[in-house]
């Protein structure tokens, strides 16, 4: 579904990715793991088309497209979907309208007929409980006053309303309790399934106790360093990460 | 246009005031004139009063006006710039077709119908569909009135405003100025002078009014600056709600548009109005468009009263407008909730003002300012409380949403406070619509400029939730159209 190849990116002429390396099948859960810095959040702001980063060298192929060739719309429309560190507040827009608009023009760009208020409204509600929102929630202002854990799951929420082919999960565990960690691993987990990718960028190990993952990379100096299964996040848990970045920085050493 | 008009058009300025003398005999006996030449002078607006078949009184207020109006200067304290306008190069006065007035939709010029029709104003449908009634104007004559038997019923009045001075000069006579005096300022003893049309409402003592009352106004011929009046009266305990819509076609030469509407409500009585403006704002390179003056005030005279202006501003190359309240019936209620915007060379200088005179007065401002391209939009808004004011309230919020970097935005705020039991409140804010608004939005399939819009649409939700609802609709599709092109 995705191929990513030598991939380098950054900001301003500073690359923050040195070639990444990294293949998802459909179906797959792989989580990309590693300390603050190393290029995480990049790669996923990469992977939606955020304009403020540059890719300078490399590949990334979505379902057989050039995905860098697409603007971040187009990439939602072809089933991409980010679920934000920072999610953005959209002030005096609401919650449903927001999803609403979303939802439509996906269909839209996917032939499909846009559905009208109610057939929406029913269709979100059941959503609703799959996060454990109150469904007054969507009446508020997109993110508005909300707290990071409310933040979290919306966005949740709308992956689940949005039904993506590829979800971009970026720190979504940061900042939430042991109950929202759950809902939110648990909203997660109820829409796994073999049609559908999954990438979860997580500097903790925490969430993969929920969201056991099928894939684990280990990204330092903006390089996968690692690869391995499952077990690999619960060595980081117990190692840190400093063995990694030692090994990585004599491969770097020895590769330039 | 008569034939001596045709010839005045002479490059020398004191030529074409010797001229100007000499086409006065030549075209002021000729009453089946369908326009006056340009210029104004006493001849002028006597001329405009005998087409519209004024009462001496008329007459006698216009050329007040008139006079202290050669005495004023034009005001320069707005934020907003503007090449001289020529006084003396303006036609007054301009009929369509110039038949005699229609009884009936069916005597309208067909063609005018039709232009309505593009406008999306079909009279005829509406009149059956949509419970508003429509004092259509048309340049400066009004050419259908609706509803009136309805209306006539409850003993509203809902006419043209040259009807009016005819039909009720006694109404006119006591509240026409009232509110705005001739000599209140440049622009408004302009209008006083040589106004042609506009309408007049009059709800009569407990009376709610059971429809939406609307006018549309349209520019239309050349070189006509139009200056409407309106009236509005809510006698004790009435209550109505008026929308004033206007739409213009693409023109490259500047117009001159300087209205004035006095709004009067009495004991225990409310008044709405609502207004969507969206006059031709001129081209991307800021070459033609509306220059827009207009004199907007409302008196609480009575107590418990209430003035409500609700305004979407987005057309003209330049407005100029602070519709604002005279609170002087105790417990009585202004507010002002307005967006304004600005794209490509457009400038607006526009807010209110909130005099407090009665006790227990209560005041609220909420004004929203979009500025796109090279955009100039200023918020200008005074609270005046005064002495006798025991117990005033006012509370203001002046937000600015910018898009690109080439535009502007400012916020002139005065705030005067004689009395200490007075309550103030007042919030500002300035904000972009961020590259990360917009990335969100495009991360979840919503095309930029779609997702401009919408959090466009959300910055002034407050605002538009005053509107009725064919409005608000309305008011949202002029934001989108006037926002076209700004992303990319």
């Amino acid at each position: 579904m995705l191929v990513i190849k030598n991939l380098h990116a950054g900001i301003g002429g500073t690359d923050i990715l040195n070639g990444i390396d990294l293949t998802v099948k459909a179906g797959e859960v792989h989580a990309i793991m590693g300390p603050n810095g190393s290029g995480k959040s990049t790669l996923a702001n990469v992977l939606a088309g955020r304009e403020t980063y540059q890719v300078t060298r490399g590949s990334v192929t979505y379902q057989g497209d050039d995905l860098l060739a697409m603007s971040p719309e187009e990439r939602a429309w072809a089933g991409i979907f980010l679920a934000f560190q920072y999610p953005v507040e959209i002030p005096g827009v609401s919650n449903l309208y927001f999803l609403k608009t979303a939802m439509n023009a996906l269909r839209k760009h996917q032939g499909q007929e846009e559905l009208d208020a109610m057939d929406f409204l029913e269709l979100v509600k059941k959503k609703v409980e799959l996060v454990q929102m109150d469904p007054s929630f969507l009446q508020r202002a997109v993110n508005e006053g909300f707290s990071g854990g409310e933040k979290k799951r919306n966005e949740i929420l709308q992956m689940a309303v949005l039904e993506p082919k590829l979800a971009v999960l970026d720190e979504t565990d940061s900042g939430l309790d042991i109950d929202a960690l759950q809902i939110v691993a648990g909203g997660v987990n109820a829409l796994r399934g073999p049609e559908r990718a999954m990438v979860v960028v997580t500097h903790y190990q925490r969430l993969l106790d929920y969201i056991i993952p099928d894939k684990v990379h280990v990204l330092a100096h903006g390089r996968i360093v690692k690869s391995g299964g499952k077990e690999l996040a619960h060595e980081l848990e117990e190692k840190g990460y400093s063995w990694i970045e030692e090994q990585a920085g004599q491969r770097s050493v020895v590769g330039s | 246009m008569s034939d001596t008009s045709e010839s005045g058009i002479v490059k020398n300025r004191e030529l074409r005031e010797l001229a100007g003398q000499k086409y006065k005999h030549g075209w002021v006996t000729d009453i089946e004139a369908d326009s006056a030449p340009p210029g104004l002078s006493e001849e002028i607006i006597r001329f405009i009063s005998a087409k519209k078949e004024e009462p001496a009184f008329m007459l006698e207020w216009r050329l007040k006006a008139y006079r202290h109006w050669l005495t004023m200067k034009e005001p320069d304290w707005a934020f907003v710039h503007y090449p001289p306008i020529d006084y003396q190069e303006i036609i007054y006065y301009s009929a369509p077709g110039a038949k005699k007035g229609p009884e009936s939709l069916d005597e309208v010029d067909p063609k005018l119908l039709e232009t309505y029709a593009k406008l999306g104003i079909p009279l005829a449908e509406q009149k059956m569909l949509s419970g508003v009634a429509v004092d259509a104007v048309f340049d400066s004559v009004s050419v259908a009135t609706t509803f009136k038997g309805k209306l006539n019923e409850l003993g509203i009045i809902f006419c043209a405003f040259s009807e009016a001075v005819r039909e009720h000069p006694e109404l006119v006579k006591k509240y026409l100025g009232s509110v705005v005096p001739t000599t209140d300022n440049f622009f408004a003893a302009l209008n006083s002078a040589v106004f042609t049309d506009g309408s007049f409402v009059y709800i009569p003592k407990g009376v709610r009014c059971p429809m939406e009352l609307s006018t549309y106004f349209r520019i239309n011929a050349a070189n006509t600056g139009q200056f409407e009046r309106t009236l509005i009266i809510a006698d004790e305990g009435a209550k109505v709600s008026y929308l004033e819509g206007c739409t213009a076609p693409m023109r490259d030469e500047n117009q001159l548009h300087a209205a004035v509407v006095e709004l009067v409500a009495l004991d225990d009585a409310a008044i709405k109005y609502s207004t969507v403006q969206n006059w031709y704002p001129g081209d991307e390179n800021g070459v033609g468009g509306i220059y827009n003056f207009v004199t907007k005030r409302g008196r609480c005279q009575g107590r418990n009263s209430r003035i409500s202006w609700t305004q979407v501003e987005t057309g003209s190359a330049i407005t100029w407008k602070y519709p604002g309240c005279i609170l002087q019936g105790d417990n009585s209620v202004g507010e002002f909730y307005s967006v304004a915007l600005t794209n490509n060379y457009q400038q607006a200088d526009t807010g209110t003002k909130m005099i407090h005179i009665g006790k227990n007065t209560t005041s609220t401002i909420i004004a929203k300012g979009i500025s796109a391209g090279h955009g100039r939009n200023s918020y200008r808004g005074l609270v005046k409380i005064l002495k006798s004011a025991e117990g005033a309230r006012n509370y203001s919020q002046c937000d600015s949403l910018l898009l690109g970097d080439k535009c502007g935005a400012h916020t002139f705020p005065y705030i005067d406070v004689r009395n200490s039991t007075a309550r103030m409140e007042h919030e500002a804010s300035t904000s972009k619509i961020g590259e990360d608004q917009l990335f969100y939005c495009q991360q979840r399939g919503i095309a930029p400029e779609d997702a401009v819009s919408m959090i466009v649409n959300g910055f002034c939700k407050d605002v538009f939730r005053e509107l009725p609802m064919e409005f608000a609709v309305e008011a949202q599709k002029l934001l989108e159209i006037s926002l076209e092109g700004t992303v990319g």
